[in-house]
């Protein structure tokens, strides 16, 4: 109690020197200015969605009132029109189904080999002394100028246009994966070691969770990657695929098929971005 | 089991850290290891667990491993090095995966660990959402679970603050009165060291040799803070280590870890 007075009894003491300090100057107590804000980015909810949504109803006004010629840019709901036609006459599956296997079984693969590659190089020396010099003389090549060899060694149907996604998700994903294995807390496995455990378990318990993340980043990058080639082999001779209906409808000036079949693709972005989004809520729920 | 050291001699290029270090760890003894930094005391208790291997000299062990231990070198790390994707009970399991035991046993044997840590009602949580203490005590459980011939504990609670560092002590207290394990302590914390140790190692700095070994005669469970006999014996190892470590911080670290 006693001490609980005495540091009363301080407080205004306190006070009166800062105010001492204070009438030095102008005799006016400030408070401290506040510098510790900004920096700090906070979820702000609907903002993106209005934005997107007033700038297609500007798009639309432009297009009715004349302002943007027609011939130029198609509207909006010339763009919509087409997408309908497009579900109406079932084309619509047709082009995404023969997209979406091309692509999955191009990523996939891509993926399951670069993993594999990257883990490769991450753990033996060997490896990384004989196949790094590889991946990384290899990884600048656009891939799309290897089409034309692709073509001839794996054919005009699917073989070249998968062959294409696969080499072009395989080389980020080769290198996101030895980064990641580099990166694993070498501590954690010294620890594995320490308690005996097998090299195969370090592998799978210890190195692998610990490089999921770095993995996961790459096939975000992947992903982008695959989806890119896939319109760019699709528009090499192709019949369907959301890249050979992209290329028809430019080759016909169908600006408004042209705009549908683009927005089909970013539709396609978004959603395997969303996907990737939960398998990292999943794998690296973790991290908090 | 016992432990031997003899003769340990260890170079990093052409800096010797350790120079012919000949010492004998008996059962059921805690030896503390102490010294100023980079006098080589981590490095030997990862010579001692087979984690590296010296140039010179050889650790070794004699008399029988005792029955059904599962790994009798077992390490406690300074940073806990716990699998943060792993629960805590999962972070136990870990270690015994590799054994083949029945899921029952596993389970027993993590249960009985989690409750002599007193992490019983935490088995589901995850590293991150654990303080510090909690995660060291969850290392202190995984390394019983293997049931240890020699615990060799690298500062274990050195990334404690000074609180849980008292609670922690205790519990390694209470820890060996039950189980009388044998372990190997390395630490600069003298007060660690006169409060665990049976024997204290004192080495000398860069390249680290044995200056002195002093031995404390009193039951764990009679130490406690606030000792005159201990501060005593603290005090004389400070006496013995403060020129060193004088030393060893104006040294200019030369890519020598």
């Amino acid at each position: 109690m006693a001490s609980l007075e005495g540091s009363q009894a301080a407080g205004p003491a306190l006070n009166d020197a800062g105010g001492g300090a204070a009438s030095a100057t102008d005799g006016v107590l400030r408070p401290v200015p506040y510098r510790g804000g900004g920096f700090r980015p906070v979820p702000v909810r609907f903002v993106g969605l209005f934005v997107f949504v007033a700038l297609i109803a500007l798009w639309e006004a432009g297009s009715r009132s004349g302002v943007i010629s027609n011939l130029v840019l198609p509207a909006p709901s010339e763009a919509f029109e087409a997408f309908r036609y497009l579900v109406e006459s079932g084309q619509l599956w047709r082009h995404l189904s023969a997209s979406l296997q091309r692509l999955v079984i191009g990523w996939t693969l891509g993926m399951s080999l670069g993993v594999a590659v990257g883990l490769m190089i991450g753990l033996f020396s060997l490896a990384r002394a004989g196949v790094l010099p590889l991946v990384s003389a290899l990884f600048p090549i656009p891939k799309i100028a290897l089409l034309p060899l692709f073509v001839i060694w794996f054919g005009i149907g699917e073989g070249s246009k998968v062959a294409t996604i696969l080499f072009g998700s395989f080389f980020p994903t080769v290198i996101a994966t030895y980064g990641g294995v580099d990166n694993v807390d070498r501590t954690l496995v010294r620890m594995g070691q320490s308690f005996g455990l097998s090299w195969w378990s370090i592998v799978r318990k210890i190195i692998l969770p610990g490089a999921m993340p770095a993995i996961l980043s790459g096939c975000r990058i992947s992903a982008s990657i695959a989806i890119i080639l896939l319109v760019a082999a699709e528009m090499i001779g192709a019949e369907y695929g959301v890249g050979a209906y992209i290329l028809m409808a430019g080759s016909l000036f169908a600006t408004d098929q042209l705009l549908a079949g683009v927005a089909i693709l970013s539709v396609l972005g978004l959603v395997v971005s969303w996907l990737i989004g939960k398998a990292e809520a999943w794998l690296l729920g973790w991290r908090g | 089991m016992d432990l031997l050291l003899r003769g340990i001699t260890h170079r990093y290029g052409a800096t010797e850290v350790l120079s012919d270090i000949d010492l004998a760890v008996g059962e059921g003894e805690i030896v503390c290891i102490i010294g100023p930094s980079g006098c080589g005391k981590s490095t030997l208790l990862r010579f001692i667990g087979g984690l590296e291997r010296p140039d010179e000299g050889e650790v070794l062990l004699s008399g029988p491993v005792p029955a059904g231990s599962l790994n009798p070198l077992t390490y406690v790390f300074q940073d806990f090095a716990l699998l943060p994707w792993r629960s805590v009970e999962a972070n136990v399991s870990l270690v015994l995966e590799d054994h083949a035991m029945s899921g029952r046993e596993r389970e027993e044997i993590i249960a009985d660990v989690l409750a002599r840590t007193g992490l019983s009602e935490f088995r589901k949580a995850l590293p991150r959402q654990l303080s510090g203490g909690m995660k060291q005590r969850v290392a202190i459980a995984r390394a019983l679970s293997v049931r240890p011939a020699v615990m060799l504990m690298d500062e274990p609670l050195s990334a404690l603050d000074s609180q849980t560092r008292e609670l922690l002590m205790d519990d390694l207290v209470d820890l060996w009165q039950r189980e009388r394990f044998t372990a190997c302590y390395v630490t600069h914390n003298l007060a660690e060291a006169v409060r665990l140790g049976h024997r204290i190692v004192v080495l000398s700095r860069r390249p680290g040799r044995i200056r002195r070994i002093v031995e404390i005669d009193r039951d764990l469970g009679d130490r406690g803070p606030g000792d005159s006999e201990l501060d005593a014996v603290q005090r004389e190892l400070w006496q013995l280590l403060r020129d060193e470590a004088r030393a060893a911080d104006r040294e200019i670290a030369d890519g020598v870890a």
